[in-house]
């Protein structure tokens, strides 16, 4: 984890600011001890992504020029998320590809853009975290690490190196959890029988806690779980990987 | 027959309370997921191979005006004859006018989604001609006044005991007291009734998997050799096809057969594979005279689709791993589509095919969770042409639009990170207490809040948080 000093501007995410600021302090807390400067560029705000899903593709654009811009002169960006740097890193260039001032600008950033458990791994080589718990987990791959990024082995070398975790697989670890973004509420029977599929599975593997890297799908499943007062705890990895450590500094208030 | 695809929500809705259909779908994981991998993992260099597919789909579409004309050619160098069809009506008419000038009465039909698609059967039956189905499955479904719920598998969304009431109630001279608990007994049953209506038949309608230019063949893949017997037995035989089914030859052809029914059903080969080029052959003379051949190619919106983002959705070899791979579908089913292709290939054709006014959930609801581009034997980027429709109803939506209005404030915001830190520094402050807002006026917590509670939040924003500690 040595060598040259790493500047990463940390993508917050828009659920990460809004609900959860404590995976975003666990976030830079990882970065940070993985030798990484981390800055929080102000000018973020939201990747854009419900806008192109959506189809109103001027308003995302709009968002990723900004973003863009806003990350500009960093060597990496890093978000809490699969889904969010999916966007910037597989998406943008898309999105702008007919955009002569940001076309090569895009391609730029999705160079730089990570999930956070691929940069950890694979840009830090982080490999000690010497942190243990004593929790039986299992472990959601959102569909935006899995199919846009390739991020499945990350998230488990990482959860590897906390001592007494004890990782349970899903059985059906490719299938969605029926989150989907404005999906979730705009067809929430179909949304939350997927979830049920999911609950099911991770109930199976009897896993006291589910852990994961993208907020949305946690959210999701929690709200879900709780509705069903099932008794589940749900953790953003980033929280799991720093609650496993000494000195927690999450940020909470 | 098909449900109004509008009523997508409803439709959906009463299908995820549906026991039955519920056990129904859960067969998908064995039945065809599992079959599939298995099949690919045999056989190796599988990305390859999509690789190939795609490749042959994409000159094919690209020179879909040349190998048309050429196979119209070859068709008829064979003694067959080529019939154009620009809509489903064209297309009924060509079947009904090659019917009559045969004289026909019955009609046995080989499996065919683009005759589901142009509404054959009830046309053919109001113009006096009785069509039968001969595939198990759209024999089933068309008993019981259903259309096929997925596209290689007519009824999938039953189970043997509705098959074996189906039975019952259609036929009639079925003994009360035969036992029709095993599939087997079901498929003997099925196989009694239709072997007389394949002996009587006047003419054979199928479809065809595959047309190549250079042989003017049609080549059909079953696993029930009700395709050949609708081919062979009546004097006259029409395939009914989509203009997008054209290849170069039967070698490419070929490739895209290992690639079909590995995809379908993780088979290596069907049990059947029938290529089809001009008119039977009388064993007795070898004089192809008595017989005729007819095929009757359908654009029925297909050519609207090329030069657009849709364009790629042509290249489908209808396999149906996108519906089997798919969550929704796997949720729902086939019939809450409304439409002759549901799934994933549906949300991408069907705003083609039937108008983006009557398909607009269609594209709508996925989650973008990518894994029918994943398995797609000829890699069509599904959610890319889901996500094109949505940008063509965004752009379609009246400005004044409530989701319009809704993206374009939020959008105003977002593009101000000023405003949005103050924004949001109130959002996240109200986040426990949205329980408590009239719901009507926010549809989306609505929709989340059916049946989930609101998610835990900490009622700070993380740049709040993260100013204060620097």
């Amino acid at each position: 984890m040595s060598g040259k000093e790493r500047h990463v501007g940390l993508f917050v995410t828009c659920l990460v600011d809004l609900l959860r600021p404590e995976i975003g302090f666990a976030t830079a807390r990882l970065l940070e001890m993985a030798g990484c400067t981390v800055v929080v560029p102000s000018a973020q705000t939201c990747c854009g992504q419900p806008a192109w899903n959506a189809g109103a593709d001027d308003h995302a654009r709009a968002l990723a020029r900004q973003t863009i811009d806003a990350f500009a002169g960093l060597d990496y960006v890093v978000a809490p998320s699969g889904s969010c740097a999916g966007t910037i890193k597989r998406h943008y260039p898309t999105m702008l590809a007919d955009d002569a001032a940001y076309a090569a600008k895009a391609r730029d950033l999705a160079d730089r853009t990570y999930e956070l458990s691929a940069f950890l791994v694979r840009i830090c080589g982080m490999n000690d975290l010497a942190a243990r718990t004593n929790t039986k987990i299992t472990y959601h791959d959102s569909c935006s690490s899995l199919r846009d990024l390739g991020v499945r082995n990350e998230p488990r070398a990482l959860l590897a190196q906390i001592a007494g975790t004890e990782l349970c697989e899903l059985s059906d670890g490719e299938v969605c959890c029926g989150f989907g973004g404005m999906f979730s509420a705009k067809y929430p029977e179909i949304s939350t029988h997927m979830a049920d599929n999911k609950l099911a599975d991770v109930e199976s593997t009897g896993a006291e806690m589910l852990v994961g890297n993208d907020l949305g799908c946690l959210m999701h499943l929690e709200a879900r779980a709780k509705h069903q007062k099932r008794n589940l705890r749900v953790r953003h990895i980033a929280e799991f990987l720093c609650e496993a450590m000494p000195e927690p500094d999450t940020g909470k208030v | 027959m098909s449900a109004d695809p509008r009523q997508f929500k409803q439709a959906a809705s009463q299908a995820l309370k549906n026991p039955r259909l519920q056990t129904a779908l859960g067969r998908i994981k064995s039945h065809f997921v599992h079959k599939r991998a298995e099949a690919v993992e045999r056989f190796g260099a599988f990305e390859a191979l999509r690789h190939e597919g795609h490749a042959i789909r994409d000159r094919a579409i690209a020179n879909l005006d040349m190998l048309l004309v050429q196979f119209e050619d070859s068709v008829r160098a064979r003694g067959g004859q080529v019939h154009w069809a620009r809509d489903a009506d064209e297309a009924r008419q060509a079947v009904a006018d090659i019917l009559r000038q045969a004289g026909a009465r019955t009609v046995i039909k080989g499996k065919s989604m683009v005759t589901e698609e142009i509404g054959l059967n009830d046309f053919l039956e109001r113009e006096g001609f009785t069509p039968v189905e001969t595939d198990l499955g759209e024999y089933i479904v068309q008993l019981r006044h259903e259309a096929p719920s997925h596209i290689i598998a007519p009824a999938f969304h039953l189970n043997k005991e509705d098959i074996a009431q189906t039975f019952r109630e259609a036929h009639t001279g079925l003994a009360p007291e035969r036992a029709l608990v095993e599939r087997s007994a079901l498929v003997a049953e099925a196989r009694q009734i239709l072997r007389r209506q394949f002996e009587s038949a006047d003419a054979g309608i199928t479809g065809a998997n595959f047309l190549t230019a250079a042989e003017g063949a049609a080549v059909l893949v079953t696993n029930e050799g009700n395709g050949d017997l609708s081919r062979l037995l009546p004097r006259t035989h029409i395939v009914v096809t989509g203009i997008e089914k054209v290849v170069a030859n039967l070698s490419e052809a070929s490739v895209l057969l290992r690639l079909l029914t590995r995809s379908a059903t993780g088979q290596e080969i069907t049990s059947y594979v029938t290529i089809m080029a001009g008119p039977v052959a009388d064993d007795a003379a070898a004089n192809t005279a008595t017989r005729d051949f007819h095929v009757v190619l359908i654009d029925n919106g297909r050519s609207d689709l090329l030069g657009t983002e849709a364009q790629d959705a042509l290249r489908c070899i209808r396999c149906a791993a996108c519906l089997n791979h798919c969550p929704v579908y796997g949720a729902i089913g086939g019939h809450a589509y409304g439409a002759t292709y549901p799934g994933p290939i549906g949300a991408a054709l069907n705003p083609g095919l039937i108008g983006l006014a009557d398909a607009c959930h269609h594209p709508n609801a996925s989650t973008f969770c990518g894994r029918c581009a994943e398995v797609c034997p000829v890699e069509i980027p599904l959610p890319q042409i889901m996500r094109s429709w949505r940008a063509r109803e965004y752009e379609a939506e009246p400005r004044a639009g409530a989701r319009k209005i809704g993206f374009t404030l939020w959008a105003f915001v977002a593009r101000r990170p000023a405003l949005y830190r103050f924004a949001t520094r109130i959002a996240a402050r109200m986040i426990p207490y949205l329980g408590h807002m009239p719901l009507t006026a926010a549809p989306l917590l609505a929709g989340w809040l059916n049946g989930r509670t609101l998610p835990r939040a900490n009622g700070h924003t993380f740049h709040d948080l993260w100013r204060q500690r620097q």
